[in-house]
């Protein structure tokens, strides 16, 4: 057993250190949330990384992986985290990339890991559907398949900024009489094809990251189906272990908790800063203590994962406990804000309004990311089905 | 012992109900609060000819007599609606205050607009600097000549977008903290010298930043003794956070009644979710928490006349089980309404950040737990 880090995974630090300093945009640095950014703005530093080699470090090498050991991308996380770049987005990279290069043909590997690799493409996830949330499985947008295409109809809903995406990887069901999980089959939708319509939902926070995709009669080439017809819930859960383990967010949580430090640091008190309130420190260590033990739990899943064994039920934790403490924290900081935690700051709603936001720079928006990260016990398997998997698959109940 | 309300008390809510019901559907309250004033002033007189804003006066200054429980039963249909304007500012802090505290030239001047919904008020107490403490004040008032001169900033001044007149507490002598030497000014919202700068608030509703440039106010301006305000202070902002629980049951209420509906309705796995276990539980919890608040809501009503020590407590006690609960509900609702419950076009988002903000008005559960600790 060893938690150290060797002079090679130090070496590497400064290495990816400076680089994070040298090459990140300039112009996206001071935009923090996804409300405040532009299309391009979210993709500029994806860009930067993948001129580097930088941006799927976990892929296989002849797709542009980087071959970094997991400490190694342990460092390139908690760097990221700590400089606060725009997280990149996941649909690309580490949901739909992993299912083509992992079940696609040769034919789809060409086609598709480049421009998810260079975000020429846009990806969104067209999973959840308006009676199928929680069960999943249950989901009913039909594709028949006629000649060379499939004709699919339906519904898709809380699609992550599908308003900027050029494709959607998508669950269809092909066979209606089969047992649900058993008629799924995964398909890549061109989201230019004619009869998709995108409509925003607007969040309590008013954002708008989330989308509602109706599917009418839309034309889908067969050679777009990944894998096997109906075999596509083997893919999806697949792809759901991959967004568990990437879900913990530790590096982000310290970060967040570093911030909270410093604003109750700058907050008063009765004239004394707020840190200086046993009550409030001994909250924010409770938190912190939390989270070194999931850094910790995230490391054994990591170190099993670079093993050959493969994300397991185990990383249910990850998303439970990961997103426990990101909802903390939040809770915290707007508890640090005092008053000025009432300020509405515009978002996503609201283009083109700069409405007055007093107080200070750093509490900007603290209540709406409050109410926003609310989100993350809900999306990716609510945080009640991650108890279920949890019960069934580790504890055998 | 008796938790009954009376006949003319069940009247009340049931007048305040079906007018809510008819004229303050949500679409309406979204409606309003997207609107570029934020507030309805026509629904403001209306409540006015309802005589709910003269509720909590007496029958000498025109008023219909009521008690804290009057007030209770208006903000908790109120908090059911998610009721936007200005009932606690108004009426239960500026008209606590002339009320409790003015004179008898200052009660004629000004509780007949209250009474009538022709004039709005809100109360500048908060500083950057001073968060819940009332205390912690940097905005001064200097004697001059017959009057004085006020200069200061004031921040997250709720409501006063709407408002005519503000109620200023300031120091007139002491120092920043010392409980001597606070008082309360009221002054004219275009006077000369008040600049405001308006913003929107996360629950829906209006504020302002306030600063004060050598504002010059009479002698008259002037409730109650100069530097003797707290205690007045401490007081109304009490009977303001009883307000405000009520307000709070009503919003919990709604959240867990609409919980336990969807939970009835939305199927999942072939059953409806309200069939899982640990769903029961959690709506339970809900439930329980909701029960203890409305103990709280009725108890800290029933105790604003006693000595400032229970009254402190009672307050401080309601204020810490509403924190807590309204969290608790909130989010519980938000969780088990799914995505549906993130979005803006379900009213359980806006009730949930109603109850978040809730709690950090007048002070958050950590304050107050505080407060209680000391009070004992």
């Amino acid at each position: 057993m060893d938690m150290s880090f060797s002079s090679g995974d130090l070496a590497f630090r400064e290495e990816v250190r400076t680089f994070i300093e040298d090459s990140y945009p300039r112009d996206v640095a001071n935009k923090r949330s996804r409300g405040d950014m532009t299309r391009d703005d979210m993709l500029a530093w994806h860009k930067v990384l993948a001129k580097k080699g930088w941006v799927a470090p976990s892929w296989p090498s002849e797709h542009g992986g980087a071959g970094w050991t997991i400490t190694q991308r342990f460092i390139w996380n908690e760097e990221c985290a700590r400089a606060e770049t725009t997280p990149l987005l996941p649909f690309g990279l580490s949901m739909v990339g992993p299912v083509i290069y992992t079940y696609g043909n040769e034919e789809q590997k060409k086609r598709f890991l480049p421009g998810i690799y260079n975000a020429d493409d846009w990806w969104c996830q067209g999973y959840s559907e308006p009676g199928a949330g929680s069960d999943l499985a249950s989901l009913k947008t039909k594709a028949v398949r006629e000649g060379d295409h499939y004709i699919v109809n339906g519904q898709k809903t809380w699609t992550t900024l599908a308003q900027f995406a050029d494709w959607m990887f998508c669950l269809v069901r092909t066979d209606p009489d089969a047992k649900i999980q058993a008629g799924i089959s995964f398909l890549l939708i061109d989201m230019k094809t004619p009869g998709i319509d995108v409509r925003p939902i607007i969040t309590m926070d008013g954002a708008h990251e989330v989308n509602e995709v109706y599917l009418d009669d839309v034309k889908v080439p067969v050679e777009n189906l990944i894998g096997e017809e109906n075999k596509g819930w083997t893919y999806a859960k697949f792809l759901l272990g991959n967004e568990r383990s990437g879900i913990a967010g530790v590096a982000r949580s310290k970060k967040a908790i570093e911030r909270l430090r410093d604003i109750s640091g700058s907050e008063l008190v009765d004239g004394r800063p707020l840190i200086e309130d046993g009550e409030f420190s001994r909250k924010i260590s409770e938190v912190e203590i939390d989270l070194t033990a999931l850094e910790v739990t995230e490391l054994r899943t990591l170190a099993a994962e670079s093993r050959g064994q493969g994300p397991g039920p185990e990383s249910s934790i990850l998303k439970i406990k990961g997103t426990e403490i990101q909802q903390r924290i939040t809770e915290l900081t707007l508890e640090a804000m005092g008053n000025y935690a009432f300020v509405y700051a515009p978002r996503g709603k609201d283009e083109g309004n700069n409405a007055f936001t007093p107080g200070p720079e750093y509490g900007i928006g603290t209540a709406q990311n409050y109410f926003n990260m609310r989100k993350t016990a809900i999306y990716g398997g609510s945080n009640e089905i991650q108890h279920n998997i949890i019960a069934k698959m580790v504890l055998g109940l | 012992m008796d938790f009954s309300f009376s006949e003319e008390q069940t009247l009340l809510r049931n007048s305040v109900q079906s007018f809510l019901r008819d004229k303050y559907d949500f679409d309406t309250r979204r409606k309003i609060s997207a609107s570029s004033e934020g507030w309805s002033q026509d629904l403001w007189r209306q409540f006015a000819e309802l005589g709910l804003l003269a509720a909590p006066f007496s029958e000498e200054m025109g008023g219909l007599g009521g008690t804290a429980i009057e007030t209770m039963i208006v903000m908790e249909e109120f908090g059911r609606n998610l009721v936007i304007e200005p009932f606690i500012e108004t009426v239960v802090l500026a008209g606590g205050f002339l009320r409790q505290g003015g004179s008898t030239a200052q009660q004629e001047a000004h509780i007949p607009g209250i009474i009538g919904g022709e004039t709005v008020w809100t109360f500048a107490y908060a500083e950057p600097q001073g968060r819940y403490n009332l205390a912690d004040l940097t905005t001064t008032a200097k004697a001059d000549g017959e009057g004085y001169i006020i200069n200061g900033y004031k921040c997250v001044v709720l409501a006063a977008p709407w408002a005519d007149k503000l109620i200023v507490s300031v120091r007139t002598s002491g120092g920043q903290r010392d409980a001597d030497g606070v008082s309360l000014f009221i002054v004219d919202k275009n006077a000369d010298g008040v600049s405001t700068r308006d913003y929107p608030t996360v629950d829906g509703r209006r504020a302002s930043e306030i600063t004060f440039e050598n504002v010059r106010v009479g002698a008259d301006a002037l409730i109650g003794e100069a530097g003797k305000a707290l205690p007045l202070i401490e007081l109304v902002t009490d009977q303001a956070i009883a307000a405000l629980s009520a307000e709070a049951i009503g919003g919990m209420k709604e959240l867990n009644d609409a919980t336990v509906e969807y939970c009835k309705t939305r199927k999942q796995f072939g059953v409806p979710i309200g069939k899982f276990q640990v769903l029961q539980h959690r709506m339970v919890d809900m439930f329980m928490a909701y029960e203890q608040s409305v103990s709280m809501t009725y108890m800290v009503a029933l105790k604003l006349d006693e000595s400032d020590v229970e009254r402190c407590k009672a307050a401080s006690g309601a204020k810490v089980q509403i924190g807590k609960a309204g969290r608790y509900v909130g989010q519980q609702a938000v969780q088990l309404h799914g995505g549906m419950g993130m979005t803006d076009e379900l009213n359980v988002g806006h009730y949930f950040k109603r109850l978040t903000m809730i709690d950090t008005q007048f002070g958050n559960v950590d304050h107050h737990l505080s407060r209680y600790s000391n009070a004992a």
